[in-house]
């Protein structure tokens, strides 16, 4: 089989309890041919990386409006590393701020999408720069 | 099949399959994607893990969308590793008929197991295959019953009336439903219920529930006792009333589906293993037939010719050729089935492939 759908997880870690953009991106890449696990609310790190991690997503999609990223994005980033999937694209969106972006990058995160991106910009990018797979 | 892929060469197929049977549960999470994916590596560890799976109690979760098939499954996870039985899920959600992409949202229900080594829960896109499962499912079972998952749960899409494919990919059919989602009517028309092994009426703290399992549990009385010649004999299921978030009548459905895997004769159990070994093998029959379909080339003038018009494809593929033909409605899809196994089994001649052809009448 050619042309296998990329498989995403899209997480919302922390304690902010709004995932309308999660929902929306989740079924935005769904239309654009992508395989979207989504799990839910209130995740801690360890939960997303076990859900990466027997999902074999591609990429995972972290969404944060609680200000709390500079703490769970890095946390999650480095359990990928100690699990072995340091091969696995890290994408960020929220309210992220500006100046957050640098730390973020060098935490392991490929992209932040802040309000305004369109899906077919995240879909691009996913598609772009997602490990190539057997 | 003498295939080559980079990443799958077999010393690299076997260091992945002894590090999932060892308990490495990222290439065992990677092996199942092959299998999914249906590569070369996928076939390796097929080869490796079907001679040792066999043993694991598979039991199939399915019901119509938001009857609790998710939360229910959660419900039995918790009961199962209470005991300390390791457990897989293998949760399945359906493909876009359109984009072919997928929203698999059934772990939603199931996160209390991050940090637990005995729960490995997997989500599928049905990517295309009808009947409730993916095509894959079997295979990702098998993969987990050989790596040690003693008991393994398929929970199916949200099914209609007709997706009974599970009952034929797991011993025991546990068939979801929800209070006041129909009446008498519902309950003796043919499908689902007659291949559930147990039925659950969840979301048991609702009114209604009690009604709708009394009377399901009345219909369910005039299932005759004796099989008629030629036909399995007709299961008897209970009827269990469950309360998936709280926990309620859990053990009792888990105690349930223990007893009837003890209960129940070998041989019931045999019919399901060669009925999912047919299915199994047909399956891959079936893809193994595709790709050498869509391989043939022939030297047929018919198909150059038309290549030459304009008319089709530049590639002479009879298969693509054929294709052309049936959508104009200048062949019968029988025809054209019979001469690609024709020319499959070398029976056929190039020049007869296109002998039924008849010109179109135009409507003109």
């Amino acid at each position: 089989m050619t042309d296998r759908p990329i498989k995403v997880l899209i997480a919302k870690p922390g304690l902010d309890g709004h995932d309308r953009g999660a929902k929306v991106l989740a079924r935005g890449l769904r239309d654009e041919g992508f395989e979207v696990v989504y799990t839910g609310l209130r995740q801690t790190p360890e939960m997303i990386v076990t859900a990466a991690l027997q999902e074999d997503v591609d990429v995972v999609g972290l969404s944060i409006l609680s200000g709390a990223h500079l703490t769970l994005v890095p946390r999650v980033c480095s359990l990928l590393r100690e699990r072995g999937m340091d091969d696995v694209l890290v994408a960020t969106g929220g309210i992220i701020p500006d100046e957050d972006v640098p730390a973020l990058k060098d935490a392991g995160v490929a992209a932040v999408f802040g309000p305004g991106t369109t899906i077919t910009e995240v879909a691009e990018f996913l598609r772009a720069n997602s490990r190539p797979r057997d | 099949m003498a295939r080559t892929q980079p990443g799958a060469t077999p010393s690299a197929a076997d260091e992945l399959c002894d590090a999932a049977l060892s308990g490495d549960r990222r290439a065992l999470a990677r092996l199942l994607t092959a299998v999914e994916n249906r590569t070369p590596l996928a076939e390796a560890a097929m080869r490796r893990f079907y001679p040792m799976a066999g043993k694991a109690q598979l039991i199939g979760v399915t019901g119509p969308a938001g009857a609790g098939k998710s939360t229910l499954v959660a419900a039995l996870i918790a009961e199962l590793r209470r005991a300390e039985r390791p457990v897989a899920v293998v949760a399945v959600d359906p493909s876009s008929p359109i984009t072919g992409g997928a929203v698999l949202g059934d772990r939603v229900r199931m996160q209390a197991y991050a940090s637990d080594d005995g729960v490995f829960i997997r989500s599928m896109a049905s990517r295309g295959h009808a009947g409730g499962l993916s095509t894959a499912t079997t295979a990702a079972a098998a993969l987990f019953d050989a790596a040690g998952f003693d008991t393994v749960l398929i929970e199916t899409v949200g099914a209609g009336q007709s997706e009974v494919e599970v009952a034929a990919t797991a011993y025991t059919t546990v068939v979801v439903e929800a209070p006041e989602m129909g009446d008498e009517i519902q309950a003796i028309k043919a499908g689902l219920l007659e291949v559930a092994d147990i039925i659950v009426v969840n979301k048991g703290d609702r009114p209604g529930a009690h009604r709708t399992a009394a009377q399901l549990r009345a219909m369910l009385a005039d299932t005759p006792r004796e099989a008629r010649p030629g036909r399995p004999s007709p299961k008897h299921p209970d009827v269990l009333l469950t309360t998936a978030p709280t926990g309620e009548g859990v053990a009792e459905l888990l105690a349930a589906i223990d007893a009837r895997r003890s209960a129940e004769p070998s041989t019931a159990d045999g019919s399901v293993r060669l009925k999912r070994a047919e299915a199994q093998v047909w399956a891959v029959l079936s893809d193994r037939l595709h790709e050498r379909i869509r391989a043939l080339e022939g030297p047929i003038e018919e198909v150059a010719v038309a290549a030459q018009a304009g008319s089709g494809s530049e590639r002479s593929v009879p298969a693509a050729e054929l294709l052309r033909c049936v959508a104009a409605n200048e062949l019968d899809p029988y025809t054209a089935a019979d001469r690609l196994l024709e020319m499959l089994t070398g029976t056929g001649r190039p020049g007869t492939v296109f002998a039924n052809r008849r010109a179109r009448k135009d409507p003109t």
